[in-house]
């Protein structure tokens, strides 16, 4: 340590450059912090296409492995053409609307009494635990018998593997409802009614909105099962003869669009987010 | 309406929290309640809006309150307790439909307690958008709202930095010099208890029982930040708290 250490700032060491004499201090933050980088997301789908494309023209990758590409998207303009695509369509998207729809209520309800009330919380919190890990699919014979072949065992078959996760995900978010809130619509005298239609409710949306995600997920694939036991049209019964003709280009055709499906039921509940939960960032 | 809390005693299972209280809290004060950490003064507070239930004794109002009191028993919370997904206007106008208040009459009262607490300019804004100080005079705006009769005020400024909580200090001041109101304050902080109560109640450490009541003359308008009377009178109960509060603060936290 040269004299010059006991006065720190002065002037004139600094202007000498004694400061550079250091070594500079290793840069170690940074990181645990993703940011938004919206084209990556479709570089890494283009490039995954292409390769495929190239590997079917090519030869290394046979036509019985996977179709080309681009005549997956022929045949998805022949039946868009052919006006197949909304006759398979239409009836898919009513029955994930009705199914998902009375599921979701009616987990939406379940969920918010076992938040509230403990003897519902006692009873059906084993029930849901029972029920949550039986594959849905297995039950569908039993829907058929109760409900009939149609529509009816379609919808209770969405209807009921969407609630499960629906019940789990609402009763959750409600407990996690700030109590410290709770407590403040007591003490300004608000009726029971109220504290839980603006503060709870409120409160739990944001985990009632994420478990919409995976209930709807789950509610597009009990879709394709539904479909695929019994439906003239539809995109599981498309996909299913597809498959039984080991005709790959309309297999995958149909999977292309459950893809865009899920893209699509992934963006409404992001926008449906963005306007109930604008308040949170 | 004056409050009257007649030998209140209160324990969970047998873990003793506070003992034989009785206070009387006359309209138009500020009494403030201090004492060490763990001694029972915001359950005491609790307990005087109707929050908890304790063991034995019982909270009295006597006499009514008066007619266009809305929320008699009105809280201000340490962490603020506003809903993050209403505006300010909004938190306001949150109390006062219950009461069946909307439209111009609610509107009238939320413009009016806004200005009074000079948020005028932020009816619109949300919670997240607001500093500490601002979220506890919206807090303050809501309370005044419902025109309590009394205000129990659980720590409101412990959360904020000592700049903001002058600045506090000086508004709650000013609101009560233009218009009394009675409250009960409760803090850990000294200083707040030297600027804002016309009387201080110093609680022992666990089990709580009243060791001293120190009232304060000195006008609230003319207590200053720093006033060497306030600064002797705020020596005098860390005296008395002193060697209480390292007892309690070298005790295991009963969960």
């Amino acid at each position: 340590m040269s004299e010059a250490s006991h006065k720190p700032n002065d002037p004139d060491r600094l202007k000498a450059g004694g400061v550079s004499n250091g070594t500079a201090v290793n840069f170690r933050g940074g990181g645990f912090a993703p940011k938004p980088r919206r084209w990556v997301g479709f570089v890494v789908f283009a490039g995954l296409i292409a390769i495929a494309e190239w590997g079917t023209r090519s030869g290394w990758i046979s036509a019985l492995t996977l179709p080309r590409p681009s005549d997956v998207l022929d045949t998805f303009k022949q039946l868009y053409s052919s006006g197949l695509l909304f006759k398979h369509l239409v009836p898919s998207l009513s029955r994930l609307a009705v199914g998902a729809a009375a599921g979701v209520t009616a987990g939406v309800i379940v969920g918010v009494l076992i938040g509230l009330f403990s003897y519902f919380r006692a009873g059906l919190v084993p029930l849901v635990a029972a029920i949550f890990p039986i594959p849905k699919i297995a039950l569908l014979p039993l829907f058929v018998i109760w409900f009939g072949i149609d529509e009816g065992s379609k919808y209770a078959l969405i209807a009921f593997g969407t609630f499960t996760p629906t019940v789990v995900a609402t009763y959750g978010a409600v407990d996690n409802v700030d109590r410290t809130l709770i407590r403040m619509g007591q003490s300004f005298g608000l009726s029971w009614f109220s504290i839980v239609r603006k503060i709870v409710l409120p409160g739990a949306m944001p985990g009632i909105l994420s478990g919409l995600r995976i209930s709807l997920a789950i509610a597009i694939i009990l879709l394709v099962a539904a479909e695929m036991l019994g439906a003239e049209y539809g995109i599981g019964a498309y996909i299913l003869e597809a498959g039984s003709l080991y005709d790959l280009e309309r297999l995958f055709a149909g999977v292309v669009i459950l893809s865009v499906l899920g893209v699509v039921v992934s963006a409404v509940i992001g926008a449906i987010e963005r306007y109930l939960l604008g308040w949170r960032n | 309406m004056d409050i009257r809390l007649e030998s209140i005693s209160h324990h969970y299972d047998d873990f003793e929290v506070m003992r034989d209280i009785t206070l009387d809290i006359a309209d138009g004060q500020i009494v403030c309640i201090v004492g060490p950490s763990g001694c029972g003064k915001s359950t005491l507070l609790r307990f005087i809006g109707g929050l908890e239930r304790p063991t034995s004794g019982r909270v009295l109002q006597l006499g009514e309150p008066p007619a266009d009191c809305l929320n008699p028993l009105t809280y201000i919370f340490q962490d603020f307790a506003l809903l993050p997904w209403r505006t300010v206007a909004g938190n306001v106008s949150l109390v006062l439909e219950d009461h069946g208040i909307s439209g111009a009459e609610a509107k009238a009262i939320i413009n009016d307690v806004l200005d009074r607490t000079r948020l005028t300019d932020f009816a619109s804004a949300l919670p997240k958008q607001l500093s500490g100080g601002m979220k506890q005079r919206v807090a303050i705006a809501r309370a005044l709202a419902v025109k309590p009769a009394v205000m129990l005020m659980d720590e409101p400024l412990s959360a904020l930095d000592s700049q903001t909580r002058e600045l506090l200090m000086d508004d709650l001041v000013d609101l009560w010099t233009r218009q009394p109101f009675t409250a009960v304050y409760v803090t850990h902080n000294l200083a707040e208890a030297v600027r804002l109560g016309h009387s201080i109640v110093v609680l022992s450490r666990r089990p709580g029982t009243i060791r001293e009541i120190v009232h304060l003359d000195k006008p609230l308008a003319d207590r200053h930040f720093g006033d060497a009377d306030l600064d002797e009178r705020q020596k005098y109960l860390w005296q008395l708290m002193r060697d209480e509060a390292r007892a309690a603060d070298a005790e295991l936290i009963h969960v």
